[in-house]
């Protein structure tokens, strides 16, 4: 599967295509098959993320999972500081990560 | 320390001004991303892994305590409540909000400080020692000659636009405590003949391609070394490979001419250079220098050692040892205090003075990192004890230069109530590391992990000081701001098919002694490098003779004995 993510405009976050916005969250986002490319320059072009890219992702129970390394980190936060993660209170949120 | 004037103060506004209106227009839709980004960059704001990234100056790592402060008060209102000092000996925040942006360098600029040339094709933040000013062996303090840089490298209108970025830094000690041979330009202060002047190494550098800078010239005097250096840049500006960014610095060039081809060029461009009248006259380096003269108590110290006093003072540690009041002795907290103090306390050239060093890198901690209570700890430290003065260290630590041998106990509790009184100085916990990739878009592989689990597994403190000195960087990616290629043993992250690999480097070095290090085999995960650094150390323990550090016996023994028990 192709997720689409970027960076907020404003505030530099990671953010995810749900769809229909942008989520925080990578488990949110959404199968961009073959339109990414367009969604990419609709959104990017209506300022609504930074530096967009599209990547290839795995399916799983848990929602999407980034295929590379990178993009992981980049959705978990750094794996140095579970505190400053989008999960900070679950020790094992970041297990999938590495 | 140096003082902003009218004309420092007037620049600074007026780029937080116009870096405010940049902003505006790129939130409201008037620019693109292709437009804005290397506006953004020349104010030092890049966009890494999770947020946008601020990279402050903090000018030939000297800052005073105000300074400092404001650091701990820009981690805590606009960042994460920390920081990350750097190789560079500026600082990081990574989690800036753009839209935030120019109250925090308003903020600032408040105290003369900015983030201005701390990214782009320019002359960067002219690093230096941190023992600047307070070293027993220096010929003169190199600050004055920083700053001047400073001011003639800032919005220089030639040089804003290089084939690459630009790094350099100013000693003026014999032993090299700033990796200047691995800098762009490298400049020794040295005195000859009572004249005071500079060796001049051009072409040094890490990266993809690692250099040891050649000597282009050994003494270049005082009143033409600007021009001297602008004629260098002028070269490199001419012939640097643009076509290609990995082919883009001027080590490539200095390598692919010659250093006498290149020194060639440079001494026909001096000699048309020198003309132009580019040198300041005396009396402006003069008054630069004023800032940096040392506080009274200290310089009459000075003078007295010099012209009545112990002519031949003991600038050993163990001499500051004996020197500290010996009702301390009997305490519960001694052994640990003197530890600290063999460790982290380094002479000073007045002797009732001692340089002592913070170190950030607790055992399991992330290298260069300080919250911003700790920041505000080492302030409070320098205001009171240390004539109000701090150093970044291009290892990623803090120094306070200038504090009086009778106050080291008290500045040592201190920090150990903060968490900052690691006694690891050079030895294998004390780990130069980048970001990698739990931060930097760049990277390949976790630096910091890797730190964190060398530092655990080497944690008894007896152990590290039996292995002595041993410098330990690791990078996650080739582009080295992790100094991977001078430690005495690097470690060089790497994407083996999406899965993080560590390949391990033996004998660099950046200091005096300055080499590249060697790829030893190939690579490990993440618990096989650490094993692998064990096994290396357990072969020097073995095979080390007298004194020897670990690279001096890898020096002399070279790598097979080491090969062999990491990879059987």
């Amino acid at each position: 599967m192709k997720l689409l993510t970027g960076n907020d405009l404003a505030t530099g976050a990671v953010t995810w295509w749900t769809g229909s916005g942008w989520s925080l969250h990578v488990e949110d986002a959404l199968d961009v098959g073959e339109a990414g490319e367009a969604i990419l320059h609709a959104e990017e072009g209506a300022r609504r993320v930074n530096a967009p890219y599209i990547i290839d992702a795995l399916p799983t129970p848990e929602g999407p999972r980034p295929a590379h390394i990178k993009d992981r980190v980049r959705a978990l936060g750094p794996t140095v500081r579970p505190d400053l993660t989008l999960k900070p209170a679950d020790p094992a949120a970041g297990d999938w990560v590495i | 320390m140096y003082k902003y004037d009218n004309y420092d103060q007037a620049m600074v506004d007026a780029r937080v001004a116009e870096f405010r209106d940049q902003v505006k227009r790129r939130l409201a839709g008037e620019m693109t991303e292709d437009q804005f980004k290397p506006l953004r960059l020349m104010n030092g704001l890049y966009l890494q892994l999770h947020a946008y990234m601020l990279r402050v100056a903090i000018p030939y790592g000297t800052l005073d305590s105000r300074q400092m402060r404001m650091l701990a008060h820009i981690a805590r209102k606009y960042d994460r409540d920390y920081g990350h000092f750097t190789t560079r000996q500026n600082i990081q925040y990574n989690w800036i909000k753009l839209e935030e942006c120019g109250d925090l360098l308003e903020e600032l600029a408040s105290v003369e400080m900015h983030a201005i040339q701390t990214s782009g094709n320019c002359i960067r933040n002219i690093s230096s020692d941190q023992y600047a000013g307070a070293a027993a062996d220096e010929v003169t303090d190199p600050r004055p000659w920083a700053e001047l840089l400073r001011q003639w490298s800032t919005f220089h209108p030639e040089f804003s636009y290089l084939p690459r970025k630009f790094k350099i830094a100013v000693i003026a000690s014999p032993e090299d405590r700033a990796a200047m041979r691995l800098h762009d330009i490298g400049l020794e202060l040295v005195k000859k003949d009572g004249e005071l002047g500079a060796r001049v190494f051009v072409g040094g550098g890490m990266g993809r391609t690692p250099m040891i800078a050649p000597e282009i010239n050994s003494f270049v005097k005082a009143d033409d070394l600007l021009s001297y250096i602008e004629a260098c840049l002028r070269v490199y500006n001419r012939y640097g490979r643009r076509d290609n960014i990995y082919k883009a610095r001027i080590k490539i060039l200095v390598h692919e001419i010659g250093a006498d081809a290149y020194r060639a060029q440079v001494e026909e461009e001096f000699a048309h250079v020198k003309a132009l009248g580019i040198d300041p006259p005396l009396a402006e380096l003069e008054r630069i220098a004023v800032f940096f003269d040392l506080p009274e108590p200290i310089q009459s110290e000075v003078r007295h050692s010099r012209e009545g006093g112990d002519p031949s003072p003991d600038h050993s540690i163990d001499a500051i040892v004996q020197e500290i009041d010996s009702r301390l002795r009997g305490g519960d907290d001694w052994g640990a205090f003197e530890t600290w103090v063999k460790q982290n306390v380094k002479p000073h050239k007045a002797p009732g003075y001692a340089i002592v060093n913070i170190s950030l890198k607790p055992i399991g901690g992330i290298p260069g990192d300080a919250s911003s209570s700790q920041m505000e700890v080492m302030a409070d430290l320098a205001e009171k004890y240390g004539f109000d003065e701090l150093r970044v260290t291009h290892a990623q630590n803090i120094v306070l230069p200038h504090v009086a041998k009778r106050d080291l106990y008290t500045v040592w509790q201190a920090l150990s109530e903060a968490g900052l009184a690691n006694a690891n100085l050079d030895l294998i916990s004390d780990i130069i590391a980048c970001p990698g990739l739990d931060y930097c878009s760049l990277a390949n592989a976790r630096s910091i992990p890797v730190a964190q689990k060398i530092s655990k597994r080497f944690g008894n403190l007896d152990r590290q000081r039996d292995l002595g000195e041993l410098k330990l960087k690791i990078s996650g990616c080739i582009n080295a701001c992790g100094h991977h290629h001078a430690g005495h043993i690097g470690i060089l992250g790497v994407d083996r098919k999406g899965v993080e690999n560590y390949q391990l480097t033996f004998g660099g070095s950046g200091a005096q002694d300055v080499s590249i290090g060697k790829i030893i085999g190939p690579g490990f995960d993440e618990d096989g490098v650490v094993d692998a650094v064990e096994k290396a150390t357990e072969v020097y323990t073995r095979l080390r003779e007298g004194e020897e550090r670990f690279i001096d016996t890898y020096r002399r023994v070279g790598l097979e004995p080491f090969k062999e028990a990491i990879y059987g």
